[in-house]
């Protein structure tokens, strides 16, 4: 009843419940991710949505104590898979955290570094790439002079885009972005939004956020989530303007949460 | 009545001047202890301590068979024992949460790391110098190496787990398999505290003198063997500085100096280094 039927999803997500140990965190999602939109996931803390967001790449493959049945297709395949193979699923599906993850290493091997576990490009079609996800992210003109630099020298918001530049150099399908900007002041925030808004030409994009403005100024779809429950999905400016429950409005109009 | 303003800067003030004071006391016997070293061991440090032989009592003589001891014996010690900790800390930190066999790991090293080193001297004494039948270089090595390895096992599981998570999910969530994540992102995060670790463990090792009295022992001469007794510093200042020979006890502070001084350069030379390495990254 909740999923709004989206034309060519990318991402199908079918019946998805997710445990912490016994702790049923997500509830029976079921959902469609549009191809080349922007899909975001609000709601309060601790409501889900990062949590639906980490099983895109299974990322809680990395803590033994969480599992999750149900299904999500990517291109037909089953990403839940046990069979499915891990590394080249995550090549698919990048991922960008709330907070900045450079790697101690330089601005140029932060984003060669993901390039190089699939791809044995030469050198100069590394340095190609390497500058085209600069460029892409917005952060080539202010890095071009220090790619040898550290990644861990630049600012928060620059560190962000670093991140973002990581995970397009690898040319994924799918962006999750987990509150990319949560941690970045409002000029940080704003390159951040306009780059996402350029990314979606090329990638599906899903994105967690607190911060209902963003997700209004941002999104095309909205995801409305409460305590594992997904309540209400649809197009944004439906979502916003007019939602069909009665939590959703409750939240959007700063009743709640 | 003073108001509470007042009362915070007195209150500030106050704890501020203990923790000057408790500085002041530490650094006062620090101060003192090298200003000693220096007044005795100086005068001592001549350049025959470089170039002869331990002396016989009465006659001139130098360090030099002890300073080579030492050295091989620390230089060796630190190379056998430092990737063995560094490997055990990193399955500690990276693949010790689950089973069994690292909680009970974690916990025998860290008897390890607190047995006294008298022990450790007399372990390789009864399992290694007993069944060769004489006392050696390689015996005392061993024992440097078995104090070294908890130490350097402690401090990289420390370091690692001081890495966010949040580092090791970004390289996972990019596809790397979990040895490339360790190796290329987890420990070199770590990498600076790892470095400390392994210096602290030369700091401790090149001052160790029980475990190389039941192990290297002593060596009045020139020695290169290591299968032999080696000389090495803090035995011959144990020896030197418990005799009555005057021209003993000047060797012996010239010794105590020529350590504590090789320690500390060797410390300010890796801060130096790691903050060059640190600021071109």
């Amino acid at each position: 009843m909740n999923t709004e039927n989206i034309e060519n999803p990318r991402v199908v997500v079918k019946d998805l419940n997710f445990f912490y140990g016994k702790y049923r965190a997500l509830k029976d999602i079921n959902l469609n991710i549009a191809d080349k939109k922007v899909t975001a996931f609000i709601g309060p803390s601790g409501c889900g949505k990062s949590t639906l967001l980490r099983t895109f790449n299974r990322m809680y493959q990395l803590y033994p104590q969480q599992t999750a049945t149900g299904s999500i297709l990517l291109d037909g395949d089953n990403i839940l898979d046990k069979k499915q193979d891990l590394n080249k699923l995550r090549a698919k599906i990048g991922m960008v955290f709330q907070k900045p993850t450079p790697f101690p290493m330089s601005i140029y091997d932060n984003i060669a570094f993901g390039v190089k576990l699939y791809q044995n490009l030469s050198r100069n079609d590394m340095d190609e790439r390497v500058e085209w996800a600069l460029k892409k992210a917005a952060l080539w003109v202010e890095v071009k002079d220090k790619l040898k630099q550290s990644g861990m020298g630049l600012s928060g918001g620059q560190q962000q885009r670093l991140c973002i530049a990581r995970a397009i150099a690898v040319k994924p399908e799918v962006l999750l972005l987990d509150e990319p900007t949560s941690a970045l002041d409002p000029i940080s925030t704003a390159h951040i939004e306009k780059l996402i808004d350029e990314l979606k030409e090329d990638f599906t994009i899903v994105i967690v956020t607190h911060n209902m403005q963003q997700a209004a100024r941002v999104s095309d779809y909205t995801a409305y989530m409460y305590l594992g429950d997904l309540i209400e999905f649809g197009d944004t400016s439906t979502v916003f303007t007019n939602p069909k429950r009665k939590e959703t409005e409750d939240y959007i109009t700063g009743r709640f949460g | 009545m003073i108001d509470l303003y007042t009362r915070r800067r007195l209150i500030n003030s106050a704890g501020l001047t203990v923790s000057v004071l408790a500085m002041g006391f530490g650094l006062f016997w620090l101060c003192w202890i090298l200003w000693t070293l220096l007044d005795h061991g100086l005068p001592a440090l001549t350049g025959s301590v470089f170039t002869q032989m331990t002396p016989p009592p009465g006659s001139k003589g130098g360090l030099f068979n002890a300073i080579f001891g030492s050295l091989m014996m620390t230089v060796i010690g630190t190379l056998v024992g430092t990737p063995i900790g560094i490997l055990a800390g990193t399955y500690l930190a990276e693949f010790g949460n689950r089973g069994w066999l690292a909680p009970v790991t974690r916990f025998i090293n860290d008897i390890l790391l607190s047995a006294p080193s008298i022990v450790i001297g007399l372990f390789v004494y009864e399992v290694y110098v007993v069944n060769v039948k004489h006392f050696s270089g390689w015996a005392g090595t061993i024992a440097l190496a078995i104090i070294v390895i908890p130490i350097v096992i402690r401090t990289t599981e420390n370091m690692l787990r001081l890495v966010p998570s949040t580092l090791r999910e970004a390289a996972a969530a990019l596809g790397a398999p979990q040895w490339k994540i360790i190796n290329f992102v987890t420990l070199r995060a770590a990498r600076a505290g790892i470095i400390t670790g392994v210096m602290l463990a030369i700091a401790r090792i090149s001052g160790e003198t029980a475990p190389l009295l039941f192990t290297a022992l002593n060596n009045q001469f020139w020695s290169d063997d290591m299968d032999q007794p080696m000389a090495n510093l803090p035995v011959v200042i144990f020896q030197f500085a418990m005799s009555p020979y005057e021209d003993w006890q000047n060797l012996a502070w010239a010794g105590a100096l020529l350590i504590t001084f090789s320690v500390l350069t060797l410390n300010i030379l890796a801060r130096v280094l790691f903050r060059q390495s640190a600021a071109a990254h």
